[in-house]
């Protein structure tokens, strides 16, 4: 038995399937994967994602905290509002989590963390806030649901208690009690809502009496692969930096008196092993992890993500392979080695097929 | 419930077994099956004429979430394989006793310990 979200009993009255999921049950899929995969790509889906964790910081240094803790630069939130993807790294560039960061005022920023990485996380934090007296506070009162698809903008107009239909991707804006960022994990156009726990239910049921599919991880994780989205402990984790992990662009080496935590590490770290994109272009199986990967010359890496991609109808994956350009790799599946073309992430952004 | 017909016969492994009037057995997977496999997306079939010794694996099935293999239950020749399932494997999301049989094979072996419908129900029951 694993923790409950606030939404546990909306997911037993759909019928979900529940699978553990970083310590948590959660709802694997509500009817086909792909079925609901469809949904989010063509109208409108939600996701219960409470099971991720909202961490609020407040402090004079807050913001100088964040400039240590994180490899990309919160100086680039100046905007309140505004959300940051980053990577936390450890000294030696390992990946310890990747999360989101919003500016909420000129000493106060919400981040949102992982949930099978929420303690470490927390702890790391918390070790590190105390220097800039920074106090730490983890949101165990909130649920989080993201509604994603070209139509959420229009599904969430009346549905909640603050305007967000002139939301700027990438932004938040809130109140007492909700606060909504246009984001989202789907590559699609979207909204991640955290609300107070006992409020989730309430919303969930107005959603899905506004037609709104409830999404399962199944269909998540499909979804966050064709967007070309990384997947923390299955693309990346502390035995790989962000430069490992094809997050290069989430590094800000500049400005370059900036200390942040692994940057040394990153600097120093000589021939690192790169991420590519692969499409399965002949029939022959599916990518899937684990796989191995041979590129040209030899070298050896292996597939971190693969699945059939409901929206190209082929099989696409995240593989990591010595560095190089490639334009096609052999990947071996049950003993046969098939050709993957090398393709640039995302696979799929907003309903269109770019590979 | 997982639809279980009567006039076939059932493996451990999750194959239906069906006993032609030539003597001929064909090959599937059940109801029960394909459920929890998920969305069918390709099935690697035997190649023709192949011998195949019963309990070794001769179909590959993937959905998107997983891949399964699908076993002989005796020894014997490929005499036939279901190609529409090539271009059509969600056939054996929607057709599993039917339209996506999977393979014919020709043996001298006799069929025994294999499950009838109500032995196959329980063994599915206890499964879950």
């Amino acid at each position: 038995m694993g923790k409950k979200t606030y939404l546990y009993n909306n997911h037993l009255k759909l019928n979900a399937k529940i699978v553990d999921f970083g310590g948590w049950d959660m709802p694997l899929n509500y009817c086909s994967q792909v079925t609901e995969h469809h949904q989010v790509r063509k109208s409108a889906g939600m996701f219960d994602v409470s099971h991720m964790t909202v961490v609020d910081l407040e402090g004079e240094k807050a913001r100088d905290l964040l400039a240590y803790l994180l490899a990309n630069d919160i100086a680039r939130l100046k905007n309140i509002g505004k959300a940051l993807y980053s990577c936390m790294l450890n000294e030696n560039g390992g990946v310890i989590d990747d999360l989101i960061v919003y500016l909420v005022s000129d000493t106060q920023f919400r981040v949102v963390v992982n949930a099978a990485t929420t303690e470490k996380d927390v702890a790391w934090i918390t070790k590190h806030a105390t220097d800039f007296k920074v106090d730490v506070k983890q949101r165990d009162d909130l649920a989080m649901i993201a509604v994603q698809g070209p139509l959420a903008r229009e599904k969430v107009r009346s549905l909640l208690p603050i305007d967000v239909q002139e939301l700027a991707p990438f932004y938040a804006t809130w109140n007492d009690e909700f606060f909504v960022g246009r984001t989202g994990y789907t590559g699609e156009d979207g909204f991640e809502i955290i609300l107070p726990g006992e409020k989730a239910p309430e919303l969930w049921e107005a959603l899905l009496a506004a037609d709104v599919a409830p999404i399962g991880l199944a269909a998540r994780d499909t979804l966050r692969l064709e967007a070309g989205m990384n997947l923390y402990g299955i693309d990346m984790d502390e035995n790989y930096s962000p430069l490992e992990s094809g997050l290069s662009w989430t590094v800000a080496f500049k400005p370059e008196n900036r200390d942040f935590i692994g940057r040394k590490a990153l600097e120093t770290s000589a021939d690192h092993d790169i991420m590519i994109a692969l499409v399965l272009e002949q029939k022959g199986g599916v990518l899937r992890g684990h796989q191995t990967v041979t590129v040209e010359g030899g070298g050896i890496g292996q597939i971190t993500s693969g699945t059939f991609s409901p929206t190209i109808g082929k099989s696409i994956a995240f593989a990591r392979v010595p560095a190089g350009k490639y334009e096609q790799v052999l990947v071996t599946i049950r003993n046969k080695q098939l050709v993957a073309k090398v393709v640039k992430p995302p696979f799929v952004r907003n309903g269109k097929i770019f590979v | 419930m997982n639809n279980i017909p009567q006039e076939l016969k059932y493996t451990k492994t999750h194959e239906w077994v069906r006993v032609e009037d030539d003597d001929t057995v064909t090959v599937g997977i059940t109801d029960h099956a394909q459920e929890r496999l998920g969305d069918i997306v390709f099935i690697e079939l035997p190649e023709l004429n192949n011998q195949v010794t019963a309990g070794t694996e001769v179909v590959v099935i993937e959905s998107v979430k997983a891949a399964g293999d699908v076993y002989s239950p005796l020894s014997g020749e490929i005499i036939a394989i279901n190609q529409s399932l090539n271009d059509s494997p969600e056939l054996a999301n929607s057709s599993p006793y039917e339209e996506a049989w999977l393979f014919k094979i020709k043996s001298s072996e006799v069929l025994d310990n294999l499950m009838n419908a109500e032995q196959y129900a329980i063994h599915t029951s206890h499964e879950e």
